[in-house]
């Protein structure tokens, strides 16, 4: 807990490039890590393993279900894949070949996506990812991971990499603000309490924590109390920190870069009724794809800032039981 | 186990492997017999004398790989298992009931020297790619042979696969193909048609032989000549009938998915003495 502490959201990297600076380290410290990418590696940022380790390096060009089974046939011969793409497409492309290559024999193969969400920006929605998270979800045995910045991103890769299992990470494309010191360490479905508070919880993933974050600050200065906490694991749900939270603060704002169905919220929402019933509201998009624009235009236009998160608190506080 | 190339020997087991299927397939109501009679000397050939593998150590790295994209054809890959001594003697004939390890397409949960759980058609050449990538990386021997359908051929992925395989000059793969001209709804060459197979193949880079499946010399003659082929993968187009065996089943769409009745058992086992 972080309790008092002062975020100053600095920009960092894009957790996309600091997945790429670990897995490229982690080459060095496992031989059994390979890599596979369908002609993304320079965004992705696979192209810094690549150049370190170009015989552990397949490009699979663009074929991404090829790709996806190529890194089941990896995984079972003891090989640690790491398979990787736009999300979007390793997950939809890809989708069966997760489901019967993968996830149904439960394989030790590492998906991560990178230009998730709608903050792709200009590229706009065939480019964008905004149901990878349910279709990670729905794979049984699969763990669903999604770093707010480039420290959890760090410390997630290296858990991902120890994990034995199939993994689904999501990773962004925009630089993403600094929340945690350098070093600090992550537990694979442990949630961290970024700020406690008494009134209400804001549980976010990937880039919506800075923005919980922001609207706490604000919320803090008028008064409400408020616990931020970055739910960095989607799947395991951590279901202490939830029914905690639920318990506490009797009231639960969910925040994410993703399709309010299907998501990190509803996904809080089962928790919570079956744990501490308590009243709740969603940020996330609304049943609809996005367009071109700048990031910041889509964020704004498509209601995921820190100004929406602070409506959503203050739709649910007068809901609350007294 | 005992490996053989004694093609009398091999005939003999593939006999017999063809008198489980049609027992197993009826106790079970359902199933797919006649892409599973097709198979019939692949496999054997393949089991009882060209790959190099060891029942009583499943895990052995260095073990030659074998995946059935063509998941549905279980049967015969259960007659495998079970004559070679993978699984337990005596359980073929608890195919498809609750709790038997021999499921509906085979699965690695249950029967864990399976090399991949298949069922979805066209994933496995893919797969198997994956394999083969993992032994050039370990200086392994290992060799990869996956059996793919005919109708399973139309699926995008295959050519992904044989795109990936040549380019990447894996001579430690084969993929044959079963090609028995049938598939569920009717013959291929009435649904879509896939000729001129081999050319496809040769055209993606692939050394691509052509041979009658059923043939176990040549079959044993292919794979030798795969094994030796360096620089570029195999594919064998194997020409085969589907329901191979039991005159009634051979070239009958019927029986691509439908199980015989105790009666068609009964017929189907006498013409299999």
């Amino acid at each position: 807990m972080q309790t008092k502490t002062k975020f100053d959201l600095k920009l960092g990297l894009a957790t996309r490039e600091a997945f790429g600076k670990t897995l490229a380290k982690l080459g060095a410290e496992n031989p059994k890590i390979v890599v596979c990418d369908a002609d993304l590696s320079k965004s992705t940022y696979t192209s810094l393993f690549a150049k370190e380790f170009p015989n552990r390096f397949f490009e699979c060009g663009i074929a991404e279900s090829n790709m996806v089974s190529i890194g089941a046939g990896l995984a079972s011969s003891g090989k640690i894949p790491f398979v990787s793409s736009f999300s979007c497409f390793v997950m939809n492309k890809g989708f069966e070949q997760l489901r019967v290559n993968v996830a149904y024999p439960r394989l030790n193969v590492k998906i991560v996506g990178t230009h998730s969400g709608i903050s792709i920006g200009e590229d706009g929605p065939s480019q964008m990812s905004i149901e990878d998270i349910s279709l990670a979800c729905s794979l049984p045995g699969f763990t669903v991971i999604c770093p707010a910045d480039e420290v959890a991103t760090d410390a997630l890769v290296r858990a991902v990499a120890a994990l034995d299992g199939p993994v689904f990470l999501r990773a962004g494309r925009m630089k993403a603000p600094v929340l945690y010191q350098a070093g600090r360490e992550f537990t694979i479905g442990k949630a961290v309490e970024l700020t406690d508070g008494a009134d209400v919880t804001i549980i976010a993933m990937g880039l919506m924590v800075a923005e919980a974050i922001r609207a706490q600050e604000t919320l803090e200065s008028e008064g409400v109390s408020v616990r931020v906490i970055d739910m960095h694991t989607i799947k395991p749900l951590d279901r202490d920190a939830i029914a905690r939270a639920a318990s506490q603060t009797g009231a639960i704002v969910v925040a994410e870069e993703h399709l309010v169905d299907g998501g990190l919220g509803v996904r809080v929402a089962q928790v919570v009724a079956e744990t501490h019933p308590c009243v709740m509201e969603f940020v996330g998009i609304e049943n609809t794809y996005a367009e071109s624009a700048a990031p910041e235009e889509l964020l704004d236009k498509y209601g995921l800032l820190s100004r929406d998160v602070i409506a959503a608190v203050r739709r649910v506080l007068p809901r609350k039981k007294r | 186990m005992k490996k053989t190339s004694n093609v009398a020997d091999l005939q003999a087991i593939a006999k017999r492997v063809r008198r489980n299927i049609i027992t197993m397939i009826g106790e079970a109501k359902s199933g797919h017999p006649g892409g599973s009679l097709s198979a019939v000397e692949i496999l054997t050939t393949l089991y009882f004398d060209v790959m190099r593998h060891d029942p009583s150590n499943p895990t052995w790295p260095d073990r030659d790989r074998f995946i059935l994209s063509k998941g549905h054809a279980a049967p015969v890959l259960y007659c495998m298992l079970e004559e070679t001594g993978y699984t337990p003697p005596g359980k073929l004939n608890t195919l498809r009931k609750l709790g038997s390890i021999y499921q509906g397409h085979p699965d690695r949960r249950f029967i864990p020297a399976l090399e991949a759980s298949t069922g979805s058609l066209g994933v496995g050449p893919s797969v198997g790619l994956g394999m083969a990538l993992a032994a050039r990386l370990d200086n392994s021997p290992a060799r990869t042979y996956v059996v793919v359908g005919d109708g399973e051929s139309q699926e995008g992925q295959i050519w992904e696969a044989a795109m990936f395989g040549s380019y990447n000059k894996l001579d430690n793969i084969v993929v044959i193909v079963d090609y028995n001209r049938i598939q569920l709804d009717g013959f291929v060459k009435d649904i879509l048609d896939l000729e001129p197979l081999a050319d496809k193949w040769r055209s993606f880079g692939w050394h691509t032989i052509e041979v009658n499946g059923h043939d176990i010399p040549a079959l044993q003659a292919a794979f030798a000549e795969a094994a030796s082929t360096k620089g570029k993968p195999t594919a064998l187009v194997a020409h085969t009938v589907k329901g191979k065996g039991v005159s009634f089943m051979e070239n009958n769409p019927k029986y691509h998915g439908s199980a015989p009745s105790p009666a068609e058992v009964q017929t189907a086992l006498q013409e299999l003495q």
